[in-house]
């Protein structure tokens, strides 16, 4: 008999275990310190890795949650993702990286209200002692070009991303259609993908942000920047259509792009990392000058 | 810095994030606690009662049955998640439900992938049942519903073992749940350890969050607290067992 009290005992301490994870849900988010009574609503928001990665979103994000009681989900999977996600209906709004898919998304009536927000340059990383030499080489095209001809090891994002597309159109331009051994697909995000070339002391192409996030974990040096035709990486926002998906919350994803495009939230932009890189990452729209979007 | 270095940077960061009680280090440890917990008493009450009604009841497509669910214990996480993610989307059949980007979804994936699981290792448990135990309790004059309770209790090691087994897959298992849940945590803490609280990142994902960022130590980390989870659990079982 005190046996099976002893078990009963066990039982119910297993149980209250898993009921405490529970019910420690709710009270964990609640508890949050939120000034108004009410409930806070949830924006849902896709985007590219190197938002998520260089933590520009954890500043950005907090003034609009702060001001206008709302929690922004967050979720991060690259661009050719995220526009999937935007199309199947599960996000409010989306910030990417790649033009073309974006107008072909807004083409086919999954988004609306695209806006301009920020940009920066891609760069060429590589090893330092540069097999391929094309530190001095005038354009991207001639980069790669320069890559491909001594088969140096190139570890490309493959996974439809805006940095992915870019590369693509580059070797496009050049004229090669990039094949071999030397050639790697990741199909990862641009933190593995940059993690991989370092490990195989092969060349990539990283947009400048998650490369300054990741700068003092790897040996790859920047080897080759501004070419202004074919290094810029121009982010835009949009929402997701509210014709289309009756359910999102499209008065929200308004207020957010408004914000975003706000001299409060550009002035954000413009001094992100400035402290801990010692350059900005990104450029807003507002300072892009000549610079503008296509 | 060599691995060696990474291993124990991550071993002492371990440390320091358990005892530092660090919130969301516990936010998302408590998520995956409470997801593959729910996903395991949920798929727990499904597969034993499943594996019951297929040893002792005799039915049409039995045997289709029991090649489902072995081919079950197989099932490629991602695709599970995949699967799920395209039914929940607010352009699938079941959007209305919203539940795509939460813990419930986490909780359906895992529950889909670990019941065949359990199932599949109580069949086994209970096949085991030695013949002249059953008889013995037969030549006593035991009635079917005797039969039942007797084998059940002596296969209950084996049931006990499946549930772990269930348990631990959910615990470990990333594909499924990165692509229903998104791996999504409140500002703060979106691009990996802040001060946001996870909303739907556990352990498995945050350790892939991390890994990605080149952020070694903290993945060794949080992949140590997760081994503990499961190590806890299984001593904690094993007393379990040796209090009969």
């Amino acid at each position: 008999m005190r046996n099976l009290s002893v078990k009963i005992l066990f039982v119910s301490i297993l149980i209250s275990i898993f009921a405490g994870c529970v019910q420690q849900a709710p009270t964990g988010n609640t508890t949050t310190p939120i000034p108004t009574a009410s409930v806070p609503l949830e924006l849902r928001l896709a985007t590219t890795t190197s938002t998520c990665d260089t933590k520009l979103l954890d500043v950005l994000n907090k003034k609009f949650e702060e001001t206008n009681n709302v929690k922004i989900l967050t979720v991060c999977e690259g661009t050719g993702k995220a526009i999937a996600t935007g199309e199947l209906g599960a996000v409010d709004v989306v910030m990417v990286h790649a033009v073309d898919s974006e107008l072909k998304a807004v083409a086919n009536g999954s988004f609306i209200n695209r806006s301009y927000m920020m940009y920066n340059y891609f760069v060429i990383i590589g090893p330092e002692n540069d097999p391929a030499g094309i530190r001095n080489a005038s354009n991207a095209t001639e980069v790669f070009s320069k890559i491909a001809s001594k088969q140096s090891a190139f570890i490309s994002r493959g996974d439809s991303s805006g940095t992915h597309i870019m590369e693509k159109s580059i070797w496009k331009a050049a004229n090669i259609t990039p094949a071999g051994t030397w050639y790697q697909s990741n199909g990862k995000g641009m933190g593995d993908t940059i993690i991989t070339a370092d490990t195989k002391e092969g060349y990539t192409l990283s947009d400048r942000g998650t490369y300054l996030s990741m700068k003092d974990k790897i040996k790859l040096k920047i080897l080759f920047e501004s070419d202004q035709k074919y290094l810029f990486n121009p982010y835009h926002v949009m929402s997701a259509n509210p014709v289309k998906f009756p359910n999102v919350k499209y008065d929200l994803a308004m207020k957010y792009i408004g914000y975003v495009l706000s001299p409060q939230g550009q002035d954000i932009i413009r001094n992100y990392g400035k402290d801990k890189y010692g350059e900005a990452l990104f450029v807003p729209e507002e300072d892009a000058g000549d610079v503008t979007g296509p | 810095m060599s691995s060696i270095d990474f291993l124990f940077q991550g071993i002492i960061k371990a440390f320091e994030l358990i005892f530092s009680l660090n919130p969301y280090i516990i936010s998302i440890t408590g998520v995956s606690i409470r997801v593959s917990g729910t996903a395991t008493i949920l798929a727990t009450l499904t597969a034993i009662p499943l594996a019951c009604g297929i040893t002792f009841l005799n039915f049409k497509g039995k045997q289709a049955l029991i090649t489902l669910i072995n081919t079950g214990m197989g099932l490629p996480s991602v695709f599970v998640g995949l699967f799920i993610f395209l039914m929940i989307v607010p352009a699938g059949p079941f959007g209305f439900l919203k539940m795509y980007y939460t813990q419930e979804a986490m909780i359906l994936a895992q529950y889909i992938l670990i019941t065949p699981v359990i199932c599949g290792i109580s069949l086994a448990a209970i096949k085991a049942v030695p013949q002249p135990v059953i008889d013995t309790v037969y030549t006593l004059g035991g009635s079917r519903k005797d039969i039942v309770i007797t084998m059940l209790r002596e296969a209950r090691f084996g049931l006990f073992t499946s549930v772990l087994a269930g348990l631990g897959r959910a615990l470990a298992e990333v594909g499924a749940i990165l692509i229903v849940g998104g791996n999504i945590a409140y500002t703060g803490s979106v691009g990996g350890i802040g001060e946001g609280l996870s909303y739907t990142r556990s352990l498995t994902t945050a350790i892939t969050l991390e890994t990605s960022k080149g952020e070694v130590s903290t993945s060794i980390a949080l992949g140590i607290i997760l081994i503990s989870l499961v190590l806890s659990i299984n001593i904690l079982a094993n007393f379990f067992q040796r209090m009969e």
